[in-house]
């Protein structure tokens, strides 16, 4: 059995709807995951050097508020700078598809908009790390 | 599973029906609220037996305001329609206004910013990728008077949200009305102000409990004296239900915030009656139509008997609970998007059967973006359409006798009340806001409803149900903010800078220090603190200094 992925969920930004962060927090938690809750009103550096101290292999990042095009970015440069760009960056919000797409060219994985299903978040995580776990194996 | 009735109007009749209902079978349905109550089969003047009518119901205007705070209620006056609106700059949100008033709407509603909310200027480093996205960036008395150029305050009513800076931004908006020629006491419009509630489920705070509650005291206190026509606090439910509170919580969360406030005027030694008519309440409506309804006539029932009863209310006003209403966001989906005009349509319709003063209706792409100008039109137009054409404006407090309808009020009312024990046990909201039960206890009401929805006990036509499975593209357009709009705004306040007079900048700030630090009302060093183009920023970071700042235990 491989050991159990752990996953820092956090809020970047001012924004203060923490529903779906707690949500998935207690969604992955009970999928098994170790989940470290980083709370609220989080700056991208205090993210980063929270998923660094926590050897964290995904960071799980919630965005209401229109930022998520500062926000995401910063926090895959600051992980890369880090020595930490093999930890996933996912995460979800009021976020426009379009927006997703150039997220994900710029180094994030999946992201999750309204009434994407836990279980959908769960399965992604576990397959994404899965492939990344067997990558750094073989390298 | 349902809940027969076992009570008995006509007992073979009824005894007959059960009998034949146990054979006829359901469907396959949890019928349960959104809010996992269960819902009874049917139900019979035995589920509302031993009401007294005069004394539990009533009559509209008249103890204890089941049926309306109002006398003729949408006979004599329409509810108003009052839609929230604000982005960009100052600028653009002008001319949204504009464009609103034009429409037909009554009253004004300003979304603020998440920088101006947390109490930074737009060039605050913390700023940076969030000024104007979610609302209107407004750092200065500069800001304000932009947004309400060539709209005469002293003739429309005016409702900001705003919490932990209500008081810095309520005093840029008094300065812009006296500017225009207004006196304050013309001046009429609601301030948020409710910073329990930010605590427990909105999470947009700077200060601790304590200071933070002093501030909403001192607007109360100077709205009382100076500002009459002003409501100082709308206690809010409308976020606590958003973060996934059921509606019973919604309530008795709300109810318990504003006797807090209650309770904390009156050790400032405001009389209640000076005080409490001017209080007002903003509640949610959500998609479980009558959980709604009931919830409304329960919130006044409460009220009235808690004002007049525990604080010793003598004018019926300060026993009349008057509110807002908006439909819930959190029950709009990105998927299929136009399906959230028709639930707006009867989240909305609940709030008038409710009997509420005012009403948003949310437009059906903001699961997407900030509304556009047509989905903002859809959504005002509704509320025009239930007025206009449904008819239900034409009776008072129609839904009133349904038996159904009473029993869920009266068992509305009796969960409220166990929750209020609940509170007095952990020794009071804020103890137990300080303790994050509050937090825990939504946290838990939002997991289960997920899990709920995982499991298609409850359903979202087009999230779990009639799923569609080519949704990439949205069938509508969406609003974007530009980067543009940072550095307008950025640009803006460089120019205030350089151009105020730094003399008057400190003078006011260091009053702001002082006062801070004794106990008067701080009401007025803060419109000094506007006259003198002081910053949001700047004035907050002294009250950060003297106060501290506020960090909620994370818990999940």
């Amino acid at each position: 059995m491989d050991e159990p992925i752990r996953v820092l969920i956090a809020k970047p930004g001012l924004d203060g709807h923490d529903r779906g962060a707690k949500v998935v927090a207690s969604a992955l938690r009970d999928a098994g995951m170790e989940v470290i809750y980083g709370g609220l009103h989080q700056t991208p550096e205090a993210i980063v050097e929270m998923a660094v101290q926590e050897d964290v292999e995904v960071v799980g990042l919630s965005v209401l508020s229109g930022a998520h095009m500062h926000l995401f970015p910063r926090v895959v440069e600051l992980l890369a700078r880090a020595g930490a760009g093999h930890v996933l960056v996912t995460g979800g919000g009021i976020i426009p598809a379009e927006d997703m797409a150039e997220l994900q060219r710029r180094g994030t994985g999946r992201l999750f908009g309204p009434g994407a299903g836990l279980r959908e978040l769960v399965d992604y995580i576990r397959a994404e790390i899965s492939r990344r776990r067997t990558a750094a194996r073989s390298n | 599973m349902s809940q027969v009735p076992t009570g008995t109007a006509a007992p073979s009749l009824f005894d007959r029906w059960r009998e034949a209902y146990a054979k006829a079978g359901e469907r396959e349905a949890a019928f349960e609220t959104v809010s996992s109550a269960p819902v009874k089969a049917m139900a019979t003047p035995a589920d509302v037996a031993g009401t007294d009518w005069e004394r539990e119901v009533g009559y509209p205007g008249q103890f204890p305001y089941t049926r309306g705070p109002y006398v003729s209620m949408y006979r004599g006056k329409l509810w108003t329609m009052r839609q929230f609106a604000g982005f960009g700059t100052a600028k653009d949100t002008n001319a949204r206004y504009k464009y609103l008033l034009e429409h037909g709407q009554d009253g004004l509603s300003v979304a603020f910013d998440l920088p101006t909310l947390m109490g930074y200027d737009g060039d605050h480093p913390r700023a940076a990728g969030e000024v104007g996205r979610c609302g209107v960036a407004v750092s200065s008395l500069k800001d304000m008077e932009t947004l309400f150029d060539g709209i005469a305050l002293r003739d429309i009513t005016t409702s900001m949200t705003i919490n932990s800076p209500a008081a810095i931004i309520w005093a840029m908006y008094l300065v812009t009305g006296q500017k225009q020629g207004a006196k304050l006491a013309d001046l009429g419009g609601t301030t948020q102000n409710d910073i329990l509630k930010e605590y427990i489920a909105q999470k947009e705070y700077i200060f601790p409990p304590q200071p933070s509650m002093r501030l909403v005291v001192d607007t109360m206190e100077f709205a009382a004296r100076n500002v009459p026509k002003w409501h100082a606090i709308s206690v809010s439910g409308y976020h606590i239900r958003e973060a996934g509170s059921t509606a019973v919580q919604e309530l008795a969360f709300t109810l318990a915030d504003g006797f807090a406030y209650v309770e904390a005027a009156m050790e400032r030694g405001l009389a209640v009656d000076d005080f409490a008519p001017r209080l007002s309440h903003f509640f949610n409506s959500h998609v479980d139509f009558f959980e709604e309804i009931a919830k409304f006539r329960a919130a006044r029932r409460i009220y009235a008997k808690r004002m007049r009863d525990t604080y010793g209310a003598k004018n019926p006003r300060s026993m009349q609970l008057r509110f807002h209403t908006q439909t819930a966001g959190c029950s709009l989906t990105a998927q299929q998007p136009l399906n959230n005009i028709v639930r707006t349509t009867w989240e909305a319709l609940a709030g008038v059967l409710g009997g509420t003063q005012s009403l948003h209706t949310n437009s059906m792409d903001e699961t997407l973006a900030l509304p556009t100008e047509l989905a903002v039109k859809v959504a005002l137009r509704t509320q025009q359409l239930l007025a206009y054409e449904s008819g239900v404006a034409n009776t008072i407090d129609p839904l009133a006798g349904s038996w159904f309808i009473e029993d869920l009020t009266n068992q509305m009312e009796k969960g409220a009340e166990e929750i209020f024990a609940r509170i007095a046990e952990l020794g009071g909201v804020v103890a137990a806001l300080e303790k994050g039960w509050f937090q825990r206890e939504i946290g838990k009401a939002a997991y289960k409803y997920q899990r709920e929805l995982e499991t298609g006990r409850q359903v979202i036509v087009g999230v779990n149900k009639f799923v569609e499975a080519d949704e990439d593209d949205h069938e509508i357009e969406v609003l974007k903010i530009t980067e543009e709009t940072e550095r307008e705004c950025l640009g803006n306040l460089a120019t205030l800078r350089r151009t105020r007079s730094a003399a008057k900048v400190k003078e006011a700030l260091d009053r702001i220090r002082t006062d801070a630090r004794g106990s008067v009302n701080m009401m007025p060093a803060f419109m000094q603190g506007a006259e003198a183009y002081c910053t949001l920023g700047e004035m907050v970071d002294v009250l950060r200094e003297v106060f501290g700042a506020w960090r909620e235990p994370a818990v999940f």
